[in-house]
Parts: structure tokens; sequence; C-alpha cells
């Protein structure tokens, strides 16, 4: 168990905090995804990768502790309403830092545009294994990212930042 | 241009503009990458929008890897609920297990040793019963032989009703024509090869009297290609 943490606690956490955008929550997230790989490491059945299986495992925890957080929704208007203390994209643009601009609008899609990001970019995550996590079919997979894009772009254009695409 | 882009934004994404993200991350099966690869070659389009994904694809990694890592606390956490987990249950295998040795280990030494002798008598009589069904049953069943006859197949009875059988040795000068020629009009077919120059024949498939056999062998030994003849079980 310590050797499995080892090697993906820390992807596991940041999967969690991007979902839940709360680190105390996605701490005790993390706590909670081991403790049931732990009580249910027979039932890993090994068709899939171990990182997929614990990152399906992290979305379901994540999204009850969302649900269990009456103050947080899942609609894109809400999450787009989470407080940040930083700059908001606008800001950020008018610095003239595309990559800054980029992170905050990143930061600034909605949960199901973020997760996929996510999974794909950083997480490294096959259009199967990326249906497995999120429990959707492959096509719905591959659309739900090109309009993730789409909606990146939009947020962008709209902090007048011009990328040449769309 | 902003009309193209327009128009392009409007229309259902194609195929391999949605593989373009798992290209960036080089997720892509060989099959998929070349088709990407081929398709980025051709539409300039198509690799402007490739090279927005690197970009978005190079930030995504930046910030998730720029959110750290949990605090100690999270692994104390975990380790402590382990810790305080109660033991295993075990299987459903190990406990129906547990069950037959938990009902035995209640028996009295006594009772095992009767029970035991119950069960041993128990399996004699069995065997016996099968035994005596088996006997009463058994019939002469023919099994088949190996033959170069490509025709019926050569069946040997266990019993008396076996077809006559003989070792033959030909002649040195006799042709293969000729051992047909005498096989077809005997009936006889090759059941076994040449072992120290004889051939074992049988013939036909119908058991004969002791004088048949003898007059089959007195006629096989004046054939002109036949050197020997002997009757065999």
């Amino acid at each position: 168990m310590q050797v499995l943490y080892g090697r993906h606690h820390v992807r596991v956490f940041r999967f969690g905090l991007r979902l839940v955008r709360n680190e105390q929550v996605a701490e005790d997230l993390i706590s909670e995804v081991f403790l049931d790989v732990w009580r249910q490491a027979g039932k890993f059945e090994g068709r899939s990768a171990v990182s997929t299986w614990l990152l399906a495992i992290t979305r379901f925890k994540a999204l009850s502790a969302l649900r269990r957080r009456k103050d947080v929704e899942l609609d894109d208007e809400a999450a787009n309403a989470i407080e940040d203390t930083s700059d908001d994209p606008e800001v950020a643009a008018q610095k003239k830092d595309t990559s800054q601009a980029l992170r905050k609008c990143l930061t600034a899609l909605s949960p199901d545009h973020r997760e996929i990001v996510d999974l794909v970019y950083y997480h490294e995550k096959s259009v199967e294994e990326v249906a497995e996590i999120v429990g959707i079919p492959e096509n719905t997979v591959k659309t739900r990212l090109f309009y993730a894009r789409k909606k990146l772009a939009e947020l962008l254009k709209a902090a007048g930042v011009e990328r040449g695409w769309p | 241009m902003m009309a193209m882009s327009k128009k392009m934004l409007e229309q259902e994404p194609s195929e391999i503009e949605m593989l373009l993200p798992w290209h960036a991350a080089g997720t892509l099966n060989a099959r998929d990458a070349r088709r990407v690869e081929e398709a980025l070659a051709r539409d300039p389009e198509l690799a402007r929008q490739y090279a927005v994904i690197r970009e978005e694809y190079a930030e995504t990694i930046g910030l998730n890897e720029s959110l750290g890592a949990p605090s100690a606390r999270a692994m104390a956490k975990l380790f402590a609920a382990i810790d305080g987990e109660p033991v295993r249950n075990p299987s459903a295998w190990q406990n129906f297990s547990a069950g037959i040795a938990e009902f035995f280990a209640k028996l009295s030494p006594r009772t095992l040793a009767w029970s035991a002798g119950l069960g041993a008598f128990l399996l004699l009589l069995q065997a016996g019963v099968i035994g005596a069904v088996l006997v009463k049953n058994q019939t002469v069943a023919p099994f088949q032989t190996a033959s170069l006859s490509t025709n019926e197949p050569i069946t040997r009875a266990l019993g008396p009703e076996a077809p006559p059988r003989a070792l033959v040795r030909f002649a040195p000068e006799a042709r293969v024509a000729d051992i047909t020629a005498l096989l077809d009009s005997y009936q006889a077919s090759i059941v076994d090869g040449a072992k120290g120059g004889m051939f074992r024949l049988q013939f036909g498939d119908k058991p004969m009297t002791k004088d048949e056999i003898a007059g089959l062998m007195s006629k096989l030994q004046h054939e002109k290609i036949v050197n020997l003849a002997v009757a065999t079980p």
C-alpha cells in the first residue's frame, strides 16, 4: 500500500483538487480513495491500468464530496463563480501573458470540461481510459473534449487572447 | 479568415480533428497517430489548430504541476484508518472451508471413527455393485486395428467369432499387382507389416472352422507367389 500510495498519491490529489477545488477536501479525498483501494484490492481485475482505476475511484469520491457540500453546485455558472482570489482571465490577459490567461481559463472551465482536459493532457489517458473513468461512450469523450476546447477558446477570446483557432 | 473559422466552428468536428489532443499527449495508437500525421501534413488549418492544442497541453501540465502535493497529514490519516480497520473478512470459499472444518471439529473421536468406518463400508458396497453390473453387462467389444485397406475397417473380435488370420511370406519375385490380386481373391487384408519378411493377413470378416482354416492355408500354400502360410490366432 505504501508503494502504491507513494507512486500515485500526488496525481490522485491533483485530480481530486481540480474537481473539488479545496485542498482540505482533496486531502480527505485521497485518504478515502486509498482506504477504498485497500479494502477492495481483490476486486481490481487488472483489465485497466492501476492509475485509471484510482482516477475512477477519485472521481466518484469527488462527486460525492461535492454533493455533500451544498454550497457547491456542478453547473457551469456555479463552477465559474467559485471564488478565486487571484486575477480573473480578463486581468491576466490584460497583462499580455497568454500563458497565465490560459491557466486562468483552464481553471474557469466547467467541472466536466476541466476533468476531461486534465485526464487527456495531464494524466495522459487514452480515449478508452477516459471513457472508463468518466463512464461515458468513447465518442462522447472525443466530442466533449472538442467542446471543452471551444469553450476555452471563447473564454480566451473574451479575455482578449487570440490564438488563431477557431 | 474569420469567416472560414466561424464556418469551421459551426460544423461538426471531423474524426481527425477530435483526435488531435490525444496526438499531442502521445496516447494514440500507431494507426490513428499515422492518420493524424498525414492529415496534419496536408491541412495547414489543422496544423494551426494542432499548434494551439500543444499550447493547451503544455499549460494544462503546468497548471496541474503547480498544484503541489498533499501534506503528510493525508498519509497519516490513511494509515491510521487502515490500522483501525477490522481484520479482513475471509472469502466465501474460506468461510465454506472453515465451516466444514468446524463441523468435524465438533464431532467426538468415537463418532468420527464410526463415521469413517461406515463411509468405508458404503464405498466398498458401492464398488461391489458397480463391478457386478459391469460384469453382467459385459459384451465382446470389437476394436479397430490399423490396416492398409482403404475399404471397410478391419475389426477383430476378442471372442471365438474372430475371422481367421495367417502369417504369410510372399515369394521374392512377387509383384505388388500379384499380391493385390491374391488379397482380393481371398478377401484378405494385411493387418500387420512385414516383420522378418512375414505379413499378417486377415481373411474375410467371418469366423471359420478349423477345417476351413486348414483348407484355406493349404490352398494358400499352393499359390505361386506364396512361400509360407501359417494360421495364427
